[in-house]
């Protein structure tokens, strides 16, 4: 999605001016494009008075914001302690080697996002991979890799 | 899901009195009929994941088509998590308690036919009693419901936690009407001071005290005391806050609203994960049906008192459940710590007093209004008072959700709610405390589950994350596990947990791969305990107890990498190998499809070879192969 004047306005207009509203702010421009684009971060800093420095401060040192465009499908797979007790670590590796792509990023392509999450507090799951909104429970390589081919289909 | 009254959708409708809000309950009463059978279907992500809305839409079908009788059709409710999450989704019949466990939309018939019309149980869906086989028919009789004490936990599963008339009518508020009307601020400082309360996020400290200070500090310099509810629940394996905020927020506010009033605050803010984003959408829905009834606001019930509350969505780090940490992070800045010259009670949030307190621990606090500081004081031990909430969850048969009084011992609580380790395998170690926590081995499992003992063990409370380990489980690779965790998480501030950690990283990676020597191990833990010493806050205080409490439990271990080259539990990669066992392999070729080195070859339906020098030990063949052929050394 490109950055449009509307929809970033449509974010900014919800808060006024003010440097406790960064993070809220930036968060709705997450959710909107799905990173933060430059162009969006200048605006946000702009309208709420705080330097641009700030901005890009504050959106490297929380996990929840990317700076690369993400792709179609989020696959986010579980590391918390009970899923890196079952095996979550072999999941990430197979998926890197499945994707072509590291933990972190998104394939070429931009179907897949592929990361690690600390832990989704589904622990009963595990180990469990989230693929957008869906919980993939107590899954193996060989399942993943099935589910991901039938969401390529779609 | 969402049920609200008409009277709750008018724009005038506002409880202007306590007695509004007791005529409004009696309302609420008057209309339900305590026979009804209410079909309760879990909501919690367990269940979710499991296709429980399925399930309850599919009840509201079959229910409507069965034409019943209108005394006998039941209310079909969605709650929070009942907390058994390994046997979800679950479906539980009220007032009987008769319990359903893995139930999928397809069962959903024989309920309605069986259970409602003939009035008889569906026995395959009944909890099977892993000992006798026998079927448990009733909730409260299930070893893991048995030897619970479920106080803060007693109206999730129960309530439809969007619904306010729910929570209305199962008592919430009235603790706060008690607060409003019948004491004084510092009455209620003194109760929560008597009962002992201690926080429940990690530290332990005592509430009522914690009160005390922000309130006193609030008196001496005019403007904003705040108060701050901590939902950022970062430990990995823990989701104790995250099911009380999905499944009983009010209890969270009332709590707050109780506080801020004993405090003298006006102004609060709950500081959430983003990565809940189910807590977060039930709490802004509280937080609305709350403001819109009057109990949060201007001038609540009529009191004079006011109180609002902003809801915060945290970023994504470990290290905002530190106190100073979140309040720069609601200020919209990064996470990072500050020095605790100066507490947060005293300068805090905008650099005002402020008061944070762990989503349990508020949740705690209407019920000790209600029932008073002495029968609080009776729950628990010496030092600890009350119940808490842990997530027993890792290597255990019964994962999920429990809450019992301080001072269980870990075996009561691994083996008789838990069930034990699955077959085969052997218990090793629970692992409390989070990540910054301590290992506590099975020689000890009959320590008393509280604040003191566990700091004695090594341990710590924590949030109460509880991870069962066995044999199966490398405790080499957890301390570095979690020890990786803390570097992620490290904010950088300061450099002892900077690069002291990443050191210790370093020596703990040639310990997994066989290197190192016994001086290593020494200095391994001088370094640990330097870091704890010259770390700015409580995460680089806290990171080296990992590696400290497996070492001083499981130093063999430790040796058996130096000095054996072997992982005894057969985790470490670079010192296992895979190999394919002969006599049980019948040449399925499912390793050999799967294997991403094309390192398996043989024939169809004869013994497969596995060629170690292609292996990049995976462990995919050991996870596909379904005759236990595949063996790991």
């Amino acid at each position: 999605m490109s950055v449009t004047f509307s929809a970033l306005e449509n974010i900014l207009e919800r808060y006024p001016p003010s440097s406790e509203h960064l993070i809220s702010a930036l968060q709705d421009v997450q959710a909107k494009f799905n990173y933060i684009p430059p162009a969006a971060m200048t605006a946000v800093c702009e309208h709420l008075g705080v330097p641009v420095s700030r901005g890009w401060a504050v959106a490297t040192f929380y996990k929840s914001f990317s700076l690369e465009p993400k792709g179609v499908h989020e696959i986010k797979v579980c590391l918390g302690t009970a899923c890196h007790l079952k095996g979550g670590a072999r999941l990430v590796e197979s998926l890197e080697r499945e994707l072509k792509v590291e933990r972190g990023h998104t394939t070429r392509d931009l179907r897949f996002s592929l990361d690690t999450v600390n832990c989704v507090g589904a622990c009963a799951l595990a180990p469990v991979v989230v693929v957008d909104e869906g919980y993939q429970a107590n899954t193996n390589s060989r399942r993943l890799k099935k589910f991901l081919k039938n969401v390529t289909k779609e | 899901m969402v049920q609200v009254s008409t009277a709750l959708k008018s724009n005038d409708f506002r409880l202007a009195t306590p007695a509004a809000l007791a005529a409004y309950r009696e309302s609420i009463l008057a209309e339900r009929d305590p026979n009804r059978t209410i079909i309760i279907v879990c909501h919690g992500t367990g269940c979710r994941a499991n296709n429980s809305p399925k399930v309850a839409d599919a009840l509201r079908r079959a229910v409507a088509a069965a034409g019943l009788n209108a005394q006998v059709i039941p209310e079909i409710k969605d709650t929070g998590c009942h907390g058994f999450c390994s046997r979800g989704p679950l479906v539980v019949f009220q007032p009987s308690g008769l319990f359903y466990q893995k139930v999928q939309p397809e069962d959903v018939e024989e309920i309605v036919q069986k259970t409602l019309i003939e009035g008889t149980p569906v026995e395959r869906l009944l909890y099977a009693d892993p000992e006798t086989g026998e079927h448990v028919v009733h909730d409260r009789d299930i070893p893991f419901y048995k030897y619970q004490q479920r106080l803060v936990l007693s109206n999730i599963g129960k309530i439809d936690p969007v619904d306010l008339r729910d929570t209305i009518a199962a008592g919430g508020y009235q603790s706060l009407v008690k607060v409003l009307t019948s004491m004084t601020p510092d009455e209620v400082i003194t109760m929560v001071e008597d009962s002992g309360l201690r926080g429940r996020g990690g530290g332990g400290f005592l509430t009522g005290r914690k009160w005390r200070m922000t309130a006193e500090h609030g008196r001496e310099t005019p403007g904003p005391v705040y108060i701050l509810a901590n939902g950022d629940e970062g430990d990995p394996g823990a989701f104790m806050d995250r099911t009380l905020m999905e499944g009983d927020p009010h209890a969270v506010l009332e709590g707050m609203l109780i506080g801020a009033y004993a405090i003298g605050s006006s102004e609060g803010y709950i500081y959430v994960r983003a990565e809940y984003p189910l807590a977060v959408k039930t709490l802004r829905q509280a937080i609305l049906s709350a403001r819109e009834a009057g109990l949060l606001g201007e001038n609540i019930l009529g009191t004079g008192f006011s109180f609002d509350l902003k809801l915060n969505l945290g970023g994504g780090a470990f290290v905002c459940g530190e106190s100073t940490a979140l309040m720069a992070s609601i200020e919209g800045k990064p996470g990072e710590p500050r020095a605790k010259y100066i507490h947060t009670v005293e300068k805090g949030l905008w650099g005002r007093p402020s008061n944070l307190n762990n989503v349990e621990t508020w949740a705690n606090v209407p019920l000790i209004i209600a029932k008073g500081a002495d029968w609080y004081r009776d729950i628990g031990t010496e030092g600890s008072k009350g119940t808490k909430i842990f997530s027993l969850v890792g290597q255990v048969k019964n994962v999920g959700l429990v809450e019992v009084p301080m001072g269980v011992t870990i075996k009561d609580l691994v083996l008789r709610i838990g069930g034990g380790v699955p077959e085969g395998r052997e218990f090793k170690a629970i692992q409390i405390g989070g990540p910054s926590g301590g290992c506590i081995p099975q020689a000890h499992w009959d320590l008393p589950i509280d604040f003191d003992s566990l700091w004695d063990a090594g341990a710590m409370m924590g949030s109460g994350g509880m991870i069962v380990m066995d044999n199966s489980t490398c405790m080499v690779d957890v301390a570095k596990y979690f020890l990786e965790f803390l570097i992620d998480e490290s904010c950088g501030k300061c450099i002892p947990c900077r690069l002291g950690l990443q050191r210790m990283r370093e020596v703990l990676k040639e310990f997994s791969a066989g290197r190192g020597s016994l001086e290593d191990l020494e200095e391994l833990d001088s370094l640990a305990r330097a870091i704890k010493d010259g770390s700015l806050c409580a995460l680089g205080g806290s990171a080296p107890n990992p590696v400290l409490a497996t070492l001083r439990y499981f130093r063999d271990e430790y040796e058996a990498h130096i000095l054996h080259h072997k992982c005894p539990a057969a985790v470490c990669k670079e010192l296992i190998t895979y190999a394919i066992n002969p006599e049980l392999c019948n040449g399925c070729t499912a390793c050999a499809r799967e294997c991403p080195q094309g390192a398996i070859t043989g024939t169809k339906k004869e013994p497969h070879a596995l060629n170690a020098s292609l292996c990049i030990k995976c462990g995919i063949c050991f996870e596909v192969c379904k005759f236990g052929a595949v063996t790991v050394a």
